[in-house]
């Protein structure tokens, strides 16, 4: 348990350090008895509370306010069993996902959602916001990846949702559970499905003299047919933080965008396809695609990729970082409506994306001391928003909504959608107790009272 | 009181949008998501019982009801774009037609559902019944961006969106999925496309079961990729011995690579089915799904499916049974006693392993239930989805079985 103020503190905020907030208590349960345990004392006092696991997420989703209980579940850390021949491994939510993803390593397997934050992200956090990363193009996110839960509900019990397999007793309550973002309750074990490592990797770096030019290379590939093992861009602010940091991947720094383009498979699939990418990059007007020939200089490609967010830490004391997704189809004209909106308010914007699914993180670099700077990122930030949506795109593709994108929910969603959302919640939370306050803007929602008719207009 | 019912159906919708179904019970086709909202916030209002319907094909239209609503006259395909492989379609599409349409651009819908070609997408999607290609393309769940549906009580609400990746706002699409209407009426809906693939090769090979399971096994460790890898008993094949296909999808190279790869000792021997002929072969296979009056399905792991193959003929027969030889997921057709199929759900449920009923005639799915056998604290869980989506019970829909659950 910690609650000496100085302790406290250092909880105030996730990964997106532009939202804060001090929890009235942390606890640190050690085993799956206690976190039950400290849930059914919060029920009986009608305390609320917040699971949080390593704290690495980008949506403000795992502050809880001084009224409310923050249950870190980091200690959890057990990988209970790992069954290769069912390809299928169970853990604790607190479970580090590179750590599962090395100790499958032995049997040719790998737990294939891979965040950026992997390194310190757990598999529980992931649940909770249906994470993402750059290989989920080929394989899936989080919800594709998960085949059972067992949960602890706000009220103190417990339901073991889906089957080793995958498929559900009745509904699909795993597909539900996943993304919830903390408001359905604590995943206490984690049933993830293995896939096989690929027998054969290439990755390729692309580099293009324009943004526009690398997002229609993107778009060609998208709709060749062929699915890369991940397919993400950089623009020229961001390979020049990378490249000035101590993650330097050697990526050209005189290059508009660069493409980073992995294939895996059967050695023969990863080789017809390596001819068709390579043709459509040129086709699009890349500068020169350099292939990654060893290990050593593939690790050294996806460094600069996985740290980009770190390196953009030297640009400036702050970054707000958006998620949004687009059709790729309009990638180009999005970029380019950044960049105009980057323009008019004199800002530093990192485009570093997963191209290949419409995934943008377009990066304000600022000094939140400065207010007048602050003003011009807020502003900025809701005009590349509304430009996402504009193009028929999501809020978040993988970081979740959080604290960050809750007042922006009523652009995607109208008040009858929220409040089915918010009934949702409801049905895993009556008394609204886990981490209240995050994604449904209560405010926004149609209220709906159960039972009774709806009132329309019915001829009589 | 059809009668009334009729009469305030046509006054709402419109004389062309109501007639009656061949039981004369009255069967509403609204024209927009907010026409099939005021039929169900009336239904809801007045106190009737409301069966769902695509186009009748796949569930026995049966159910007892006071009217029926179908989607089926919300058949468009609103937009493909090829170039984000996504397309949005009303639910009433039918999946022959979704395909024709797709074709012209190039793309598909990576799916093969039992049943008939002219089922409608709200009703592969509201019972998610998989096909072959599950193995390659995942489940049903798997291809479906966002949806717009209609509630018991006449909402109309919107889930998840048109982009392949999205986190934002929970994930409403799930709950219909694999629902069987028990929650709602979808009306429109996004789904993730693929290319059509270059090349398209199927080919079969003949044994016993057990042969056939090993090669399938000797056939994954060796690293091939199938879309689907199928096996069918005698009875679906129609053929003497068990039926092991495979189908390989891609660029040329890939494919031939992994013909190459594919398992032949000790007299395996594989034979292509020609191209002309292999897309029948399918549709022949997943149509078989209809040729019995019960169809269900046991989500098993390929790892022991000779196992789930054992209790299943324990309890039922062998039967007609198409089995994901990569995937586990194991569908038996045929005609059998309530009794037996709850014995299976109970052993099925010890090994971890749900079973869920698929199709049957109403009196024997008002027993047994789309579902059952319920772990920890999911019975609660549904029955409060219910009493969320659907109030008072309008839908009828026999979600959960009436001993077991």
């Amino acid at each position: 348990m910690r609650s000496r103020p100085a302790e406290l503190a250092t909880y105030r905020s996730d990964g997106l350090p532009t939202h804060e907030s001090v929890p009235g208590l942390v606890v640190l349960p050690g085993s799956r008895e206690e976190v039950i345990a400290v849930v059914q004392q919060l029920q009986r006092r009608g305390i609320p509370f917040v699971a949080r696991g390593a704290g690495t997420g980008l949506s403000g989703g795992a502050l809880a306010d001084p009224d409310a209980v923050l249950i870190t579940l980091t200690r959890l850390n057990r990988i209970k069993s790992v069954d290769p021949a069912r390809k299928r491994a169970i853990v604790e939510p607190g479970v580090v996902n590179a750590r599962l993803s090395e100790a499958v390593a032995r049997y040719g397997l790998q737990y294939a959602p891979d965040p950026s934050s992997q390194s310190a992200c757990t598999v529980g956090g992931n649940v909770a916001e249906n994470a993402g990363g750059p290989h989920c193009l080929k394989y899936g996110v989080t919800t594709n990846h998960v085949t059972a839960l067992e949960i602890l509900l706000p009220d103190g019990s417990l339901a073991r949702l889906g089957s080793p397999q995958g498929e559900a007793w009745g509904p699909d309550l795993v597909g539900l559970f996943v993304g919830s973002e903390g408001m359905f309750g604590i995943a206490l074990e984690i049933c993830v499905r293995l896939v096989p490592l690929p027998a054969s990797v290439r990755t390729m770096l692309a580099a293009f003299a324009s943004v526009r030019e690398a997002s229609q290379a993107v778009s060609s590939i998208i709709a060749s047919g062929i699915v890369p093992a991940a397919l993400e861009m950089m623009d020229r602010s961001c390979v020049l933080a990378v490249e000035a940091s101590m993650y330097a991947a050697g990526y050209p720094t005189d290059a508009a965008a660069v493409l980073l383009v992995e294939l895996d498979g059967a050695p023969e699939t990863v080789a017809a396809e390596a001819v068709i990418v390579e043709l459509l990059l040129a086709g699009h007007g890349a500068r020169s695609v350099a292939t990654a020939s060893t290990a050593a200089e593939r690790a050294r490609l996806w460094q600069g990729r996985k740290k980009a967010f770190g390196a953009m830490g030297r640009l400036a004391p702050d970054l707000a970082v958006q998620d949004a997704v687009v059709p790729r189809s309009s990638l180009p004209d999005v970029l380019d409506r950044i960049e105009a909106i980057r323009l008019r308010h004199d800002l530093v914007i990192s485009n570093v994306f997963h191209a290949g699914d419409g995934n943008l993180h377009p990066n304000i670099s600022f000094d939140r001391r400065d207010p007048e700077l602050s003003a011009r990122v807020r502003e900025a930030n809701r005009e590349i928003m509304e430009a996402c949506l504009a193009a028929g795109g999501s809020l978040t593709g993988e970081h979740g909504v959080g604290s960050d994108k809750i007042d922006y929910m009523p652009l995607m969603f109208d008040a009858a959608s929220l409040g089915a959302m918010c009934d949702l919640r409801r049905v895993f939370d009556p008394g609204e107790r886990s981490n209240p306050g995050k994604v449904v803007p209560m405010h926004a929602c149609r209220e709906w009272r159960r039972g009774t008719p709806v009132e329309r207009r019915i001829p009589v | 009181m059809t009668d009334t019912v009729y009469i305030r159906l046509r006054q709402l919708l419109g004389s062309t949008s109501v007639e009656r179904d061949a039981s004369g019970v009255p069967r509403a086709s609204p024209e927009s998501p907010e026409a099939m909202a005021e039929a169900c916030a009336l239904a809801h209002a007045e106190g009737w019982r409301v069966r769902v319907e695509g186009r009748g094909t796949w569930l026995p239209p049966d159910a007892p009801a006071d009217l029926v609503l179908t989607a089926r006259a919300l058949d468009q395909v609103v937009s493909v774009a090829p170039a984000d492989l996504v397309s949005t379609v009303q639910a009433g599409t039918t999946l022959e037609s979704l395909r024709r349409q797709l074709a012209d651009s190039g793309m598909w819908f990576a799916a093969d559902p039992p049943g008939r070609p002219d089922r409608t997408i709200g009703s592969i999607l509201a019972t998610a019944t998989p096909g072959p290609l599950r193995l390659g393309f995942g489940p049903i769940r798997d291809h479906v961006l966002g949806c717009t549906f209609v509630t018991g009580d006449g909402r109309v609400v919107t889930a998840g969106g048109r982009v392949v990746k999205n986190v934002a706002g929970f994930d409403l699409t799930k709950l219909h999925i694999g629902g069987f209407g028990g929650f709602g009426i979808l009306t429109e809906v996004h789904l993730r496309l693929r290319a059509l693939p270059r090349a398209d090769v199927t080919v079969v090979t003949r044994g016993s079961r057990d042969d056939l399971l090993a090669v399938s096994r000797a056939a994954m460790e060796e690293g091939l990729a199938p879309a689907a890898m199928e096996l069918f008993s005698p009875a679906l094949a129609a053929d003497p011995s068990w039926l092991l296909a495979v189908r390989l999808l891609g660029l040329e190279e890939a494919v031939h690579a992994d013909l190459n790869r594919l398992p032949g000792d000790e007299g395996t021997t594989w034979q292509p089915i020609p191209a002309d002929q292999s897309s029948v072969f399918w549709t022949l296979t997943g149509r078989a799904a209809l040729s019995g009056p019960i169809a269900l399905r046991l989500g098993a792991l390929a790892e022991g499916l000779d196992e789930t193959l054992d209790l299943l003929s324990h309890h039922l027969d062998e039967g007609m049974v198409s089995a994901g030889a990569g995937d586990g997921t194991v569908r038996w057709i045929g005609e059998t006693g309530v009794d037996r199929v709850r014995a299976l759900r109970k052993a099925a449920a010890a090994r971890e392993i749900p079973l869920t009923l698929e199709r049957a005639p109403w009196g024997f799915r008002k027993v047994v239930g789309h579902f059952g056998a319920y772990r920890e604290g999911v019975g609660q869980l549904v029955q409060r989805l219910r009493e969320t989506y659907d109030p008072s019970e309008r839908f009828s829909v026999a979600l959960e079985s009436r001993e077991d659950g």
